[in-house]
């Protein structure tokens, strides 16, 4: 019988990722490398200002530059359907990064907006023309400076699945009551995502069939966004993405380089390429909002929490973005008898934002983490201390079971790992030579969940087992994993498992967001599995058979397939309400998430303040770990990217202009070796009960607390509290 | 934008080639100029590569000094047996800029005319008068935390970004300078300008000159000589303050002090006022910091760089303490 | 213009534009697009090749410069590096990670001529330490965060 067969136990196993050699022997090929005969080649025209109208584009310069072919401009661009309207029934209406029309309009919108589209025979020609293009304008006054248009803010839309508030007790009156109080203000500048692969797109018509090659994490809501777009059924437009070279949100979205890409290719009956500079990036894809945090805690001198007040402010830009949900940790975190929790909105004329890894608990965490250290450090009692005894045994809000809470035994592994107690707590009062040292403490915390996914598993008589599932491999060693999974549902083992995924022409794949697409794809390939081996059961009884080949080739078929969800319209419709509704319930029913603590140790120059990181500590609760060589570096990546926003990472948008005028990787300082420490990861490895396979996400936890871990280390090094990031040199004289 | 390009095989071409056309630029290792062409700031109609021309070497000079050719690439330079006994501040100022890659590219005289990283200057929609003179300056008033707080105008305020002009700015270095009309020598204090009102004129050179070599003059106190550097990230960044310092203590009096600052200037900075304060001072924090307060007493700051004044106070007296012999490095007192 | 250099061992010619750089030469007229484009400024390392044996930035290299010099690109590698990185998991998008192992490749060999770098203690070039590599790889930005994991591996083949 099959079932005989011995599991061969892949997951939980530190499996080497299995594109590890196309990737390094430079074979993998990314969506800018895609050719085809005829290819022309796109670049893009900016818009100077932020708000206002064009009243004259001189392109005949442009025009005239040997190899153009053709200038496109709203005058003259092909239609394009409008951006259709976002429904919370439809996940895939809510993909566009903007609303606006390009190219169909003279206004302008945010400083850095296309205006132009030079088509070429080759990209050099295509930037000579685009740098040629001039354009008049007649502004308006904008709204672009974040910290100026504060007391503007308004309250963020409020939905069941995205609450933009929350409150139990009188957490004011709590406040103003109790013994102990602190009440501060962060703020958090722009990031950027700065994937190292900028954004690139390579669009082919066919007649009225379109092919764009594209990295993003959600390829089947970009297919669903181009047709609509293009006035195509969705069957007609084929989106590929095998590869994408980071993505932390930022491909997330449907930018306007795709569309015109597209609509390029549409108005010159040529395949186009546009490979964004990194400045067109930075110009026409939304980084993380800013955000000016307030965070009140009272507490009685014994440590318990009387009053947790969390607010906060971000922008979107007048024509989209993203309300980023801060205080989502605040929920969760702590048992305050009394919470307030406020989020509010300013939206400005500018690019609008977009989730970058961990929206909301990225810069959530920072503020709250810091403002328990201070507190503890005025109680006098041991930060981490101060966190256990405001363990919560239910959500504090109201009471839900969580459905795995494992941050104090987090805090207890991490604080033996890390050696916690050889802390003095003193401020200054560690030193390595001349070096202050600091160590500090802080929670990780995202919220968990699952999408839905369509998958087809095939087993062959040849013992290899097909994994089909339109999934994005943004670097996270998914197929691995996902390997790893159906080789132990099957009982075969690992390397017989192949999996296709990147491809709209495969069965539907989740978006890679929300640190979701590994249970999601997992909760799908389990049910295929299962659905399988229950087929494969019904012809063994008829044919008998020791093993999976033998049974097939007894049944003399060359394989047999299973296939969880329908392409079909009603079978997405049904898909997409079976998402909803499981969503609701399952909110009503537990608070999922994964969690874990933070332990960073720095050293600070005492005499230029420069901070180093030394030495890094974590310890995660992320359910099942399926690979845990790929998930220590989905932690660490967080951490890494975390340490950047501590340290060094602010877009600088002119208040005056509103332009972003630090567009590169020079000027807008992402970590590089020198500023990255060994990082020790471990896991509980407790998996989640109500999680397919038991698994949490682990994308975007690592980032969530790292930039609370800094600063409170820094506090501990040199006794000052800086709650404005980045914690520059500036900051610490 | 396109050009036409002509690989120079000996220097009289290349010198002909730049006097014949004052729309030709030399072409070293290209790290700064292919950037700045891409951006679209720098528009030659020609380019003449210099990277074939035998200005190579690092030769011994018999009064002790080191020979530099103009294309020496920074990471050979920065290997060199005798600059780096000699000249430690130098092979750490150059060790200490950009990446080992563009070390690799990057020559010695390219590097003294790089320009500078100002936001503004690299924004085609900014105001800036060093790109197109006579259009002000969105800095002042703008985004201005690397911008310079010395020898700055109401024009400029971009600050210069080279590491190892700082070291060469502290050591004397004289740059030679050849045209066809002949061979001059220009100490590295004359070679940049402060910006005034015309601050899209850098340095001292016509347009067809070529600079073949550096001198560097036998400095005895260099041989305990430092770079330091503080920026905005362990590595791989330009620097917000940097100073090359070289000290001679005898029985905890200073005797000779060679100070420079980067990050700071409007030019690589010899910071002249704080050496002449240092001579005759005790080696001591205090007297160190009277010096970098002399030297900063002139600053112009902005809200967003008026922190160089007391980070650079800060680094100056961090790197003399420790080129005092024995000093005690371990504590700081500021 | 016609220039000539080798590339992996093979004799090239080619017809470049002045301004095109070795970068786009490579990727778009030789279709080595194992070499990648992330700023085109210098600024990543993404584009590091090896130029008779130097690791250069080739985004910032002008073909026409090149002309008669040795280039290997990631196509042209065979070195242990590659599996100890993959063992390692030193790379998640694989996007910045041929950039990563030519530098290493260059890195190794200046490491091995006695070449100092900004962390290097009184001029003493000895063994390559986890700080050695991490000031000598730093031009090699990686988004992923994946820095751990090539440290390990070039400390594995460095020996």
């Amino acid at each position: 019988m099959t079932t005989a067969q011995k599991p061969t136990g892949a997951v939980g196993k530190p499996l080497d990722r299995v594109d590890g050699k196309t990737k390094t022997t430079g074979a993998a090929e990314f969506a800018a490398e895609h050719t085809y005969p005829g290819l022309a080649h796109a670049a893009l025209v900016h818009a100077t200002i932020s708000r206002g109208r064009i009243t004259a584009l001189h392109t005949d310069d442009a025009s005239a530059v040997p190899g153009v072919i053709t200038v496109l401009t709203h005058r003259n661009a092909p239609p394009l359907e409008p951006v259709p309207k976002t429904s919370p029934l439809d996940l895939s209406s809510m993909v566009s990064g903007t609303s606006v029309d390009y190219l169909q309009t003279d206004e302008v919108y945010w400083d850095g907006q296309p205006i132009a589209v030079v088509v070429a025979e080759n990209a050099a020609a295509a930037n000579q023309a685009a740098a040629l293009v001039r354009a008049e304008y007649a502004p308006s006054e904008a709204a672009v400076d974040f910290t100026g248009a504060e007391a503007n803010a308004r309250p963020q839309p409020s939905s069941p699945i995205m609450p933009a508030g929350a409150k139990k007790g009188d957490a004011e009156e709590a406040l103003a009551a109790a013994p102990v109080a602190l009440d501060l203000r962060f703020t958090t500048p722009p990031h950027n995502h700065n994937a190292l692969e900028p954004h690139a797109t390579v669009a082919v018509w066919d007649g009225d069939r379109l092919t764009v090659h594209e990295p993003t994490q959600a390829i089947d809501w970009f297919r669903a966004h181009l047709a609509a777009r293009f006035g195509l059924p969705a069957d007609d437009v084929r989106v590929l993405s095998p590869f994408v070279g980071g993505g932390f949100g930022g491909k997330g979205a449907v930018w306007p380089g795709t569309i015109l890409t597209a609509l390029a290719a549409r108005a010159t009956g040529r395949p186009v390429r546009l490979a964004l500079s990194r400045e067109g990036v930075y110009r026409t894809v939304g980084g993380r909002t800013p955000s000016i945090q307030r965070v009140a805690v009272g507490a009685s001198h014994d440590g318990k929490l009387t009053a947790l007040v969390h607010t906060s402010v971000t922008r979107t830009g007048r024509v989209g973005g993203f309300p980023e949900p801060v205080t989502t940790q605040s929920q969760h975190l702590y048992a305050a008898e009394n919470i307030l929790l406020e989020q509010k909105l300013v939206r400005l004329d500018l690019l609008p934002n977009i989730p970058m890894r961990a929206p909301g608990e990225a810069i959530g965490t920072f503020a709250l983490e810091c403002a328990i250290d201070e507190l503890a450090y005025e109680l006098d009692i041991d930060p981490i201390e101060l966190r256990l005894r405001n363990e919560p045994e239910a959500n504090p809000l109201d009471g839900k079971e969580f459905s795995l809470r494992t941050l104090a035994e987090s805090y207890r592994q991490g604080a033996a790992r890390f050696g916690w107690h050889e802390r003095t707590p003193e401020p200054r009062s560690m030193r390595d030579g001349r070096w202050l040292v600091g160590m500090g403490a802080a929670s990780a915390y995202h919220p968990a969940g699952y999408f839905t996914a369509d998958i087809t598993v095939r087993l062959s008589a040849d013992g290899t087992v097909l994994v089909r599932c339109g999934f994005q491999e943004i670097g996270t060693g998914g197929a691995t994993a996902q390997a790893q999974i159906a080789a132990d549902a099957l009982s075969v083992p690992f390397q017989a498992v192949h999996v296709e995924y990147g491809d709209s022409a495969l069965p539907k794949g989740p978006f890679a967001g929300g640190s979701m697409q590994t249970a999601t794809v997992a909760a799908s390939l389990l049910e295929a599995c299962k659905k399988l081996k229950r087929s494969l059961r019904t012809m063994a009884r008829r044919t008998g058979g020791d093993s999976h080949e033998e049974v097939l080739r007894r049944a003399n078929v060359p394989h047999i397939e299973a296939k969880v969800g329908s392409s079909t319209q009603l079978g997405r419709k049904s898909d997409q309400a079976r998402f909803m509704l499981r969503l609701a319930r399952d909110r009503r029913r537990w608070v999922r998430a994964s969690t874990g603590a933070h332990f960073c140790q720095v050293r600070v120059d005492p005499d230029t303040g420069e901070v180093r990181v030394t030495r890094w500590t974590g310890v995660f609760s992320i359910g099942t770990v399926v690979n845990p060589k790929s998930a220590v570096s989905q932690l660490r990546g967080g951490i890494v990217m975390g340490l950047g926003m501590a340290l060094s990472e602010e877009t600088l948008v002119d208040p005056r202009t509103g332009r972003i005028m630090n567009p590169s990787l020079s000027e807008y300082h992402i970590p590089v070796h020198a500023d990255v420490p060994p990082i020790d990861v471990s896991f509980l490895g407790t998996p989640d009960p109500t999680m397919p396979g038991g698994i949490l996400g682990a994308g975007e936890l690592g980032i969530t607390g790292v930039a609370a871990a800094v600063a409170n280390a820094v506090h501990h090094a040199t006794g000052k509290r800086v709650r404005d990031l980045p914690i520059s040199v500036d900051k610490l004289l | 934008m396109p050009f036409s390009y002509l690989s120079a095989p000996d220097v009289e071409t290349a010198l002909r080639a730049v006097a014949d056309d004052e729309d030709t630029k030399l072409l070293g290792g290209g790290t700064n100029l292919v950037d700045l062409m891409r951006e679209g700031i720098e528009r030659p109609a020609k380019v003449v590569d210099i990277t074939r021309l035998p200005l190579g070497e690092i030769k011994n000079l018999p009064d002790g000094g080191v020979r530099v050719g103009a294309l020496v690439r920074n990471s050979r330079l920065a290997a060199d047996h005798l600059v780096r006994t000699r000249y430690p501040v130098l092979t750490q100022a150059v060790l200490h800029g950009a990446s080992a890659q563009l070390r690799n590219m990057a020559t010695v005289g390219g590097n003294l005319l790089q320009r500078t990283r100002c936001l503004y200057f690299y924004d085609g929609a900014a105001a800036c008068g060093k790109r197109e003179p006579g259009s002000g300056c969105d800095a002042i008033g703008g985004f201005s935390r690397n911008s310079a707080i010395l020898g700055t105008s109401e024009h400029c305020i971009a600050a210069h970004p080279s590491d190892m002009a700082v070291a060469l700015a502290m050591l004397d270095a004289v740059v030679e300078v050849r045209s066809v009309r002949g061979t001059r020598r220009v100490p590295i204090a004359e070679l940049h300008r402060l910006p005034g009102d015309t601050p899209h004129v850098e340095t001292t050179l016509a347009t067809d000159e070529l600079i073949t070599a550096v001198e560097l003059p036998a400095v005895p106190v260099a041989a305990n000589s430092r770079y330091r550097k503080v920026r905005d990230r362990a590595s791989y960044a330009f620097a917000l303050v940097s100073v090359a310092a070289a000290l001679g203590v005898e029985d905890g009096t200073v005797t000779a002090a060679r100070l420079a600052l980067g990050g700071v200037g409007t030019k690589p900075w010899r910071a002249t006022e704080a050496e002449r304060v240092l001579l005759g001072e005790p080696a001591t924090d205090e007297g160190f910091l009277r010096a970098a307060d002399a030297e900063l007493a002139a600053a112009a700051t902005t809200p967003h760089n008026h922190f160089k004044v007391e980070l650079a106070r800060r680094t100056i007296v961090a790197t003399l303490r420790r080129l005092v012999p024995d000093g005690r490095d371990e504590e700081s007192t500021i | 213009m016609e220039i000539s250099l080798r590339i992996n061992g093979s004799a090239e010619t080619l017809e470049v534009q002045p301004q095109v750089s070795l970068l786009d030469a490579l990727r778009d007229q030789l279709g080595l697009t194992g070499t990648k484009k992330g700023c085109d400024q210098g600024a990543c390392g993404a584009c590091t090749v090896l130029s008779d044996g130097a690791r250069i930035t080739s985004c910032l290299a002008l073909a026409v410069q090149y002309e008669g010099h040795e280039i290997t690109t990631i196509e042209g590698v065979d070195h242990p590096l590659q599996e100890a990185l993959v063992r390692a998991d030193g790379l998640q998008c694989g996007y910045c990670t041929p950039g990563q192992i030519c530098s290493a490749i260059g890195m190794l060999a200046e490491h091995k001529e006695g070449m100092a770098s900004a962390v290097t203690e009184d001029d003493e070039v000895d063994e390559l330490d986890e700080e050695e590599i991490r000031e000598r790889m730093s031009g090699n930005l990686c988004r992923c965060g994946a820095y751990n994991g090539i440290v390990e591996a070039i400390k594995e083949v460095a020996g």
